[in-house]
């Protein structure tokens, strides 16, 4: 998955969006409205745990069961007349599908949004061999029209508003139509005639999948603008890349994840549409299917008895709907496809801690909770983080604070060494603001207060206060 | 077998230290607990029909509930004022005896291109199956139905629901339905949630949504 080139650590990340105060009112607006929504749509369900509960159980039993859950999957879907490739990365998973789209003899390729393949960076290497990629969903064509991030799961273009959006759709498309207001039916009209061209001759769509049904062999997407139909239905050649942790046992473990998902995601009973296919219908839609199976890290992380519970995780991003981490730094601070409390867990995971981004991102947190409390598949998010930070700091032999700590050691292990410590320490109080907390200590001290404020020192210690007074003044 | 998938499963079966054969993977599965409703209204209590019609609805779909016959004219007036519709095959045709000739009717035979279905306004089908809880009606494109491009290329689509094809949720629908086949699932018109998560109707799929209830 690509660590975005140049990026920062987190906390730097984080400052800039968090001074950008259009971004902050475009992110509270937007997230405000939607937890409101899924509360609602969650309420209305009242074995809402049980069915979380469920999904959990199903979810862990197929992570246990892996091997055999994905043999039956090759199985069902080569005999529906698919074929199945296997990708241990990203770049094996790109050859595959630059290779399959040049067999098909196109040179451009229609889209609809996927994690997995924005993990590998597909469009980029597509683009390397002379493909045009054509993203197909509203929000992913907002990214890619304004040659910027995807910043959320679900709605990648969630950092821009109804304005900023009607002033790019203006200024890049060149079929917009004249007058084109920021009203969203507008904008979706406008992006409807921009795309019809692309649909009607498309030779090859691209695709990830939501759930991939092993007794069945069926691949499932699951969106609301028909763009997904679009792209599985018109071209004669569909290439589907989705990543192992996919699947689920049987046809009837939809009823369970039909249900979790849309109103976790975009807090709707059901999503406008649904698409469900097995192989190779003759006759109907594409007559040449491929599934890319991709592993890119989730061997790894499966492999870890904590974090393997990431895995679990359906994409709905309710989780970054309610944190508030996100909602003031925004998608981009994460530096990964990933974004929020998932991300959080996940980026490190398939990618390791060696950057700085990936090693900032488990403390991108503040153990509220409320990811875990909305997750349809019960991912403890903030369990395997603080896990995160424990290999963080141990693979890193320098961390500051294992420093202070070492020095704290030092200190309180001797009475005289303490008290001659709390001396040296009253003296904060000159560098203290009136707020009566100090924002800015020396190195190495500053890795403190780079992300907080420490409290002034007391003019006297209690120790000094009883060895003075012996309690005498109280 | 590629290197890749041998080296893949490898690294599962040593992540999972999985030594369940096949047949003991599907006893744990079968044993899986499974504490939720397989419906959230009981079918017997409630009317499912007129809780299906009322969550369509929600979707800003139009959905008229008409007696088993007067369906023809119910279609007839649906598709009035459209130019074309095309027709899938297996399309009972008594549901179009009261079409006007104004109205052109196109069929799947041969097999038109996309290019030739953008330029029909709209198609009537039917539906295999409907779910009550969620407002949504589930295609499996057999006969009646067409194949999947000629319910998504044309602006209007009328789809005809018999009483008895309303399931009162998910899982009972779900049950219904052959696998094997291609399915879509359609809750509403097309609609996108994309700018500021506000759910707004009408992009690629057809933003017309009329429901017609028989029965």
């Amino acid at each position: 998955m690509p660590t975005y080139l140049g990026m920062p650590a987190f906390p730097d990340a984080a400052k800039h969006a968090v001074a950008d105060s259009q971004l902050r009112r475009n992110l509270t607006h937007a997230t405000t409205a939607i937890r409101t929504k899924r509360a609602k749509a969650v309420a209305e369900l009242d074995d809402w745990e049980q069915l979380r509960q469920a999904a959990k159980a199903i979810k862990d039993h197929t992570l246990a069961n892996l091997a055999t859950y994905l043999v039956r999957l090759e199985e069902n879907v080569t005999r529906a007349g698919g074929h199945v490739h296997w990708a241990r990365d990203a770049a094996e998973a790109n050859a595959i599908v630059a290779d399959l789209v040049r067999q098909a003899g196109a040179d451009k390729a229609v889209k609809v949004k996927s994690m997995a393949t924005q993990e590998t960076g597909l469009n980029e290497a597509l683009e390397a061999q002379g493909t045009t990629v054509v993203e197909t969903d509203l929000a992913e064509l907002i990214v890619q029209l304004g040659d910027d991030r995807p910043s959320h799961i679900l709605v990648p273009a969630i950092h821009r508003n109804r304005a900023e959006i009607g002033e790019l759709f203006r200024r890049t498309m060149a079929d917009a139509p004249p007058g084109l207001t920021d009203d969203p039916p507008q904008l979706a009209a406008a992006a409807r005639t921009h795309l019809r061209h692309e649909f009607l001759t498309a030779t090859v769509g691209i695709s990830g999948a939501n759930f991939a049904v092993a007794d069945t062999g069926s691949l499932v997407v699951v969106e609301s603008e028909g763009n997904g139909r679009m792209c599985l239905t018109l071209p004669d050649t569909l290439i589907s890349v989705v990543g192992i942790e996919k699947l689920l046992p049987s046809w009837r473990d939809l009823e369970v994840f039909l249900a979790l998902l849309p109103r976790s995601s975009t807090a709707e009973r059901m999503n406008p549409y649904t698409t469900i296919w097995s192989g190779v219908a003759p006759g109907d839609g594409p007559q040449d299917f491929h599934l890319v199976l991709l592993d890119n890290g989730r061997t790894d992380t499966l492999a870890d008895r904590t974090g393997r519970q990431a895995l679990r995780c359906i994409r709905c991003s309710a989780c970054l709907n309610v944190c508030p981490v996100y909602e003031r730094a925004g998608g981009h601070a994460y530096g990964s496809p990933y974004p929020g409390p998932i991300g959080a867990i996940l980026s490190p995971q398939l990618r390791g801690v060696d950057s700085p981004i990936d090693a900032s991102l488990p403390f991108a947190s503040s153990l509220c909770g409320a990811c875990y409390d909305v997750c349809p598949v019960a991912i403890n998010i903030p369990e395997v983080l603080v896990e995160q930070r424990a290999r963080v700091v141990e693979s890193h032999k320098h961390y500051p604070e294992r420093i202070v700590f070492g020095a704290a050691g030092y200190v309180l292990r001797s009475p005289r060494r303490l008290a001659a410590a709390q001396r040296v320490a009253s003296l904060g109080r000159l560098v203290a603001g009136r707020s009566g907390s100090i924002r800015r200590l020396p190195p190495p001290l500053s890795a403190w207060t780079d992300t907080r404020d420490a409290p002034a020192p007391p003019p006297e210690s209690f120790r000094a206060w009883w060895a003075r007074t012996r309690g005498a003044d109280r | 077998m590629s290197e890749a998938r041998e080296e893949i499963l490898a690294r599962i079966r040593l992540a999972t230290a999985a030594v369940a054969t096949p047949e003991e993977t599907d006893a744990a599965y079968a044993a899986l607990q499974r504490p939720y409703r397989r419906a959230h209204h009981d079918p017997a209590a409630t009317d499912v029909v007129a809780l299906f019609a009322e969550r369509a609805a929600d979707y800003r779909a139009v959905v008229e509930r008409v007696p088993e016959d007067e369906l023809p004219g119910a279609v007839a007036a649906a598709v009035d004022s459209l130019p074309s519709v095309v027709v899938p095959d297996g399309l009972p045709a008594g549901l179009l005896a009261g079409l006007r000739p104004e109205v052109r009717l196109v069929r799947d035979e041969p097999p038109l291109s996309a290019a030739e279905l953008d330029r029909i306004a709209g198609v009537v089908t039917g539906c295999a199956v409907a779910i009550a809880e969620t407002g949504t009606i589930i295609l499996d494109h057999g006969p009646g139905q067409g194949r999947r491009a000629l319910t998504l290329v044309p602006d209007f689509h009328l789809v005809v629901v018999r009483a008895g094809q309303v399931a009162a949720d998910i899982a009972d629908a779900l049950a219904r339905l052959d696998p094997a086949r291609p399915h879509t699932l359609i809750s509403g018109p097309s609609a996108t949630s994309d700018i500021e998560l506000i759910r707004v109707e009408g992009v690629h799929g057809p933003r017309n949504l009329h429901i017609l209830i028989g029965g």
